[in-house]
C-alpha cells in the first residue's frame, strides 16, 4: 500500500478549536496552509449521512472573513459580475472575482449588514483576494480574531434555536447579528452542503464554548473536511480550484445564474467587471464548454482529472472530470465534469480510469435535492 | 502471520500465501467503496501494483509482496468493499499468491515488529 501516514508540517496554522477536534477523534490533514480535521471518529461516510439526516458542525475557520465599508459597494461591483448595489441590508449574495479573460479568481459570499459589507472568501485565495480588493478599495479589513463554524442539516435550525431562538426567523441567505453570552455572533442562513443550515462567525475566544454548547445536543455531530467535500459534490456546488479556475468561466462552470440581469447585456449596470465581454458574450451566445453531472456505472469512482470520451473505444476526448468521488447518499460514485458544449445532454460518456473506459451517464445537477429554507 | 512495510499481512496457507491489509491500514484509508482485483493466473513481480482500493477520500494500491502467480482472488470484495473496514484481517483477504519458496516469508516483519513499525 502507498504511504497512509497523515503528516502535518510545523508551519501550519492551527484552528482555534484544535483541542476540541482532537478530543472528538479528529484526523488532521494540511489544507491551504491550515491544519484541518479531515474526519472525526465516525468517518467520512457516517459523517456525510449524519449531516443529511440531522445536523453537522463544521469548523471552517480557515476561510477568510473580510469587512469592507458600505460605501465600497460600487467599487466592489467593478470586481464581481453580481448586483452588489441592489443587495438589501440583511441579505447575502454569492459572487466571484473574475479575471480579464473571463475566468474566476475566487468565489465568495457578500453580505450587506447595517454598518459594513461582510465577505467570506476561500482559504487558499485569501491573501490574493485581499491584495486584489485593496488595489481597488480603501478600508479592507481582514478579520483574524473570529472562528467560522457551519451548522448544516435538516435539524440545524432546531438545534441552533436552542441557543439562539432568533434564528428561526431567518430564511435562506439572510444574515443577522445575534448575541450569545455577551458575544456578537454573525450568522448567515447558508452553507456548502445542499442542506439547510447556518454559517456562524464567533469571536475566537468564545468559539470552543459555543461549539461545545452545540455538540451537547444529541442531534449535532462534528463533521470533517472529507464529508464537506462529498456533501458539496452531491449538491452540485462548485469548488474553487476544481470547477472554477482562472481558465474556466463562471458560465462554463454553470454559475451564470449568479449574474443578475442588471449586470448583463442590456441591464442598467451591464458589464464593468474584468472579463465582462467574454462572460456576457457567453451568456448570450453560449460558452465553448459546459458543466455536467456524471453518474459512473459500477463502483469505480472517477476522480478529478479523469479524461472523458464520447465513445467506448477511439473517439474524441470531450472533457475532463473536475471533481469526483463516492456519493454516500446516492450509494454510488458521482462526478462533475467540464465537457464540450457540443456534446448532447443525453449522450452517453466514458471516463478513462486506469487505462479503461468506463461508462458514465450525464446527470442533471444537483444529484440530491437541496433542503434550503427559502 | 507476517507483515510488510506496505501494511499488508501475509498468511501462509498450504503452498500459497493469503494477502490482506492490516487493521491500521484499513483505519487510515477510511470507508472503502471500491476494490479492483487482479486476474487469476496473472504472474506478478514484487512491487507491482495489483489491487486498487478506493476509499471515500482517495485511491490507494496494494503491491505484490513477492514474485509469484495469483491463484485466487476474493470476489466478495467487489460487491462488498466495506468488508475491508469490517474485517480487514479475516474475511477481507484480497488474493492468494503462489511463490517459489515459502522461506521468503521469513524476511518479513513479525506482528511485534510491525507494531513497532507503526508506532503502536
Amino acid at each position: 500500500m502507498a504511504d497512509t501516514g497523515t503528516a502535518t508540517g510545523a508551519d501550519l496554522t492551527e484552528l482555534p478549536l484544535k483541542a476540541l477536534h482532537a478530543e472528538q477523534g479528529a484526523k488532521f490533514v494540511p489544507f491551504a496552509g491550515w491544519e484541518m480535521p479531515v474526519q472525526f471518529a465516525a468517518g467520512v461516510m457516517a459523517e456525510h449521512l449524519w449531516c443529511r439526516e440531522k445536523a453537522g458542525l463544521f469548523d471552517v475557520s480557515h476561510m477568510g472573513q473580510l469587512r469592507l465599508p458600505l460605501a465600497a459597494d460600487a467599487a466592489l461591483e467593478t470586481l464581481v459580475p453580481v448586483d452588489v448595489l441592489g443587495l438589501a441590508q440583511g441579505r447575502q449574495r454569492y459572487a466571484f472575482f473574475t479575471n480579464e479573460t473571463g475566468g474566476v479568481l475566487d468565489d465568495l459570499m457578500i453580505a450587506r449588514r447595517a454598518d459594513d459589507l461582510f465577505l467570506v472568501v476561500n482559504a487558499a485565495c485569501r491573501d490574493a483576494d485581499i491584495a486584489h480588493l485593496r488595489a481597488h478599495i480603501d478600508g479592507v479589513e481582514e478579520i483574524t480574531d473570529r472562528a467560522l463554524l457551519a451548522l448544516q442539516g435538516p435539524l440545524a435550525e432546531a438545534a441552533l434555536a436552542e441557543l439562539l431562538p432568533g434564528v428561526t426567523g431567518m430564511r435562506f441567505m439572510d444574515v443577522a447579528v445575534i448575541e450569545w453570552q455577551g458575544a456578537a455572533l454573525w450568522l448567515s442562513r447558508s452553507g456548502y452542503t445542499g442542506e439547510d443550515g447556518f454559517e456562524i462567525s464567533v469571536p475566537a475566544d468564545m468559539a470552543e464554548a459555543f461549539a461545545r454548547a452545540l455538540l451537547a445536543d444529541d442531534r449535532v455531530a462534528p463533521i470533517g473536511l472529507g464529508a464537506r467535500d462529498s456533501l458539496r459534490l452531491e449538491a452540485g456546488l462548485p469548488l474553487y480550484g476544481q470547477e472554477m479556475t482562472p481558465g474556466i468561466s463562471p458560465v462554463e462552470a454553470g454559475q451564470g445564474w449568479a449574474i443578475q440581469k442588471v449586470r448583463r447585456a442590456g441591464g442598467a449596470r451591464a458589464g464593468g467587471f474584468p472579463g465582462a465581454e467574454v462572460i456576457l458574450g457567453q451568456l448570450c451566445n453560449g460558452a465553448p464548454r459546459r458543466r455536467t453531472g456524471l453518474l459512473p456505472e459500477g463502483r469505480a469512482p472517477m476522480r478529478a482529472g479523469t479524461p472523458v470520451f464520447d465513445s467506448a473505444e477511439g473517439g474524441a476526448q470531450v472533457g475532463i472530470v473536475t471533481s469526483g468521488g463516492f456519493g454516500p447518499s446516492l450509494g454510488q460514485p458521482v462526478a462533475l465534469a467540464l465537457i464540450d458544449a457540443a456534446v448532447p445532454a443525453d449522450a452517453p460518456l466514458w471516463g478513462e480510469v486506469r487505462g479503461k473506459r468506463l461508462p458514465a451517464a450525464q446527470a442533471r445537477l444537483p444529484f440530491v435535492t437541496p433542503g434550503y429554507k427559502r | 502471520m507476517k507483515f510488510t512495510e506496505d501494511h499488508e499481512w501475509l498468511r501462509p496457507d498450504g503452498d500459497v500465501i493469503v494477502v490482506g491489509i492490516t487493521e491500521h491500514a484499513a483505519t487510515q484509508l477510511g470507508d472503502v467503496v471500491f476494490v479492483e482485483l487482479p486476474e487469476v493466473e496473472t504472474q506478478v513481480a514484487k512491487g507491482d501494483e495489483i489491487v486498487v482500493i478506493e476509499s471515500v477520500k482517495a485511491a490507494s494500491d496494494i503491491v505484490a509482496p513477492l514474485d509469484g502467480e495469483i491463484v485466487e482472488v476474493n470476489e466478495t470484495l467487489a460487491d462488498n468493499p466495506g468488508l475491508v473496514n469490517e474485517d480487514p484481517t479475516g474475511e477481507a483477504w484480497f488474493f492468494k499468491i503462489k511463490i517459489d519458496d515459502m522461506a521468503a516469508l521469513d524476511d518479513f516483519m513479525t506482528e511485534d515488529e510491525y507494531k513497532d513499525h507503526i508506532g503502536e
